[in-house]
């Protein structure tokens, strides 16, 4: 290791006398190496794993080596497996639309109404940190406030606003969407207020000397340079609402479906093939959807 | 910058941040408040008597499944990703610094591995490890599966660091005379610690919160999020929500560790 962290260093003094041979040219490549290899080991081979286990054959018991293309028809065939893709997409849309809308706002407060820079890293870190704490009992905190004779209906019945606790809080697809909102948000506000702090203040105040009013700079200058960060945020909202089977099954109660919920069932029947083959189908759909929104933004860039 | 009066507009925003973080912290204090509940108490309020029976309750092994062992297995599985985290982070930071064949394509896998379902990295980890014929087991399949998670957050955080990084500092170390080892230990290095601590607690929170990828790839003994999760559908008393309350504790107090270490990096740094 010593060796290799010593050479990037002299590469930029004597870049000429690398060029022919030497332990310098090889060094990215060492340096790269331990990323390259767990990469390799714990995502693409598994995924050309799945690739391959998703043509085999199984019962019961075991899978059998094979080249079937059953189990994409019984997939692409059933219309329960469509109506479970259309509501995670629905999901998708409803969390997405969501927080965007809250994660701009928030991020635009931060970043043009608080005034010193101190302040600005508390506010945001005061939203971070729930990000770093257990999904799960984010999600399950939502139980006493939500439940039959949670917070919110004990009130409500209190006040006489209603005759009787609503049974549509809990265990509803409202309480999927309020939970994955609750979960996903910030990953929405930190890459928005990423960009928004980059934003040359110096091009708002021109707006406003040439005439523009507060809404017309919000509309034709700041909104149109956080799109690079709302592009970032919409990749990790939907990749990680796409993926979500936890929050389906726990704030569903099990009366809502997606299809990585889908898979988890399929996987705990062992029916492993049938489980592959929903997965480069669901790994097809993200991955298209990321590859469209990467055409908007170049990540590299943001960063 | 801006010195004018607050507008309307601020106060609207303002209320509505204040609101977002009701909204995020809200939920947590329902259940903080929850696990003190009584002997008698349920899953809801009101509060029957304020007790610490279920926090009692929570370290008697049969109650609630193998409290102890989990919570020392994520532990220690946390510390192990972390460490990979940062050394493999840093040097692939380093790496990008320069161009190299294949620097795009292993970027973009990087970004891959946190776009791709964890579930899916779930699932192919635990047929390969069965189609190999080895066991999963939370220290071997389930590292791996942690470090797909937390590798991809480590290397842009690092790419960010290194891209507003100046090689001037290296120069002038140079100039007077500094070996390259030690332009990088002196100079750089503390110049990017605060960022690779922040890659450490990254990855340690990471990993002792993962449960997705872990599902398929603990083995026979599960980490702390699984055992949650599996309580979910089965305890119905607030012990529940004791175990919520001792795990989030413990991530506050990792969390403002670290930032009191950045803070006291940073400041001397400031009086070096």
């Amino acid at each position: 290791m010593t060796a290799a962290l010593e050479r990037p260093a002299i590469s930029t003094a004597k870049p000429a006398r690398r060029r022919r041979f030497s332990i310098g040219a090889v060094t990215p490549y060492l340096q790269s190496a331990p990323l390259a290899i767990i990469l390799g080991a714990f995502l693409l081979l598994p995924i050309i794993m799945i690739v391959v286990v998703s043509f085999w054959d199984y019962d019961f018991a075991a899978m059998y080596p094979d080249f079937l293309t059953t189990n994409y028809s019984d997939v692409l065939g059933s219309w329960v497996t469509w109506k479970t893709y259309l509501n995670t997409i629905k999901f998708a849309a409803i969390v997405w639309a969501l927080t965007l809308f809250i994660g701009f706002w928030v991020a635009y407060f931060l970043a043009f109404h608080i005034r010193t820079t101190a302040m600005q890293m508390v506010l945001f870190l005061v939203c971070t940190v729930p990000f770093l704490t257990s999904n799960i009992i984010r999600m399950i905190s939502w139980i006493p406030v939500l439940g039959r004779n949670g917070l919110i209906n004990s009130t409500l019945v209190h006040m006489g606003l209603v005759p009787k606790p609503i049974e549509w809080l809990l265990y509803s697809e409202f309480a999927v969407v309020l939970a994955m909102v609750h979960l996903y948000t910030l990953f929405m506000v930190t890459p928005i207020f990423n960009t928004l702090m980059r934003i040359d203040r110096s091009l708002v105040e021109a707006a406003r000397d040439a005439g523009a009013s507060g809404w017309q700079v919000l509309w034709n200058v700041i909104l149109p340079l956080a799109k690079p960060g709302m592009a970032i945020g919409t990749i990790f909202v939907v990749t990680l609402v796409m993926a979500d089977f936890s929050t389906v099954q726990v704030m569903s109660g099990g009366q809502s479906a997606s299809v990585a919920l889908m898979m988890k069932n399929q996987m705990s029947l062992l029916q492993y093939p049938a489980a592959a083959a929903n997965a480069v189908v669901l790994l097809v759909l993200v991955l298209s959807m990321v590859a469209g929104i990467l055409r908007i933004v170049d990540i590299r860039k943001e960063l | 910058m801006n010195h004018e009066k607050r507008t309307i507009e601020f106060y609207v925003l303002a209320a509505f941040f204040t609101l977002f973080v009701l909204f995020l912290y809200g939920p947590l204090s329902a259940i903080l408040i929850l696990s003190f509940q009584g002997e008698t108490g349920g899953l809801t309020f009101p509060l029957n008597g304020v007790s610490l029976h279920w926090f009692a309750n929570l370290f008697e092994r049969q109650a609630v499944g193998d409290f102890g062992g989990s919570f020392k297995r994520s532990l220690v599985l946390g510390i192990m990703v972390m460490i990979v985290t940062v050394a493999v982070s840093l040097l692939a930071g380093l790496a990008f610094r320069r161009k190299f064949r294949g620097a795009t394509a292993l970027f973009y896998l990087a970004i891959a591995s946190l776009v791709v379902p964890s579930i899916i990295i779930s699932l192919g980890i635990g047929v390969v490890f069965q189609q190999i014929g080895f066991r999963p087991a939370w220290y071997t399949s389930a590292f791996g599966a942690h470090l797909t998670w937390t590798l991809p957050f480590g290397v842009l955080i690092m790419f960010a660091v290194f891209n507003r990084f100046s090689p001037a500092y290296e120069e002038a170390a140079r100039d007077l005379g500094a070996t390259s080892w030690q332009t990088f230990v002196h100079v750089v290095l503390p110049m990017i610690a605060p960022s690779l601590i922040g890659v450490g607690l990254f990855g340690f929170t990471l990993s002792y919160d993962e449960f997705a990828r872990t599902l398929m790839t603990s083995g026979t003994f599960n980490t702390l999020p699984l055992e949650i999760y599996g309580m979910t559908t089965n305890v119905t008393t607030p012990v529940l929500y004791a175990l919520g309350t001792v795990t989030t504790v413990f991530s506050f107090l990792v969390i403002l560790a670290t930032l009191g270490v950045i803070l006291y990096v940073g400041r001397r740094r400031a009086r070096a």
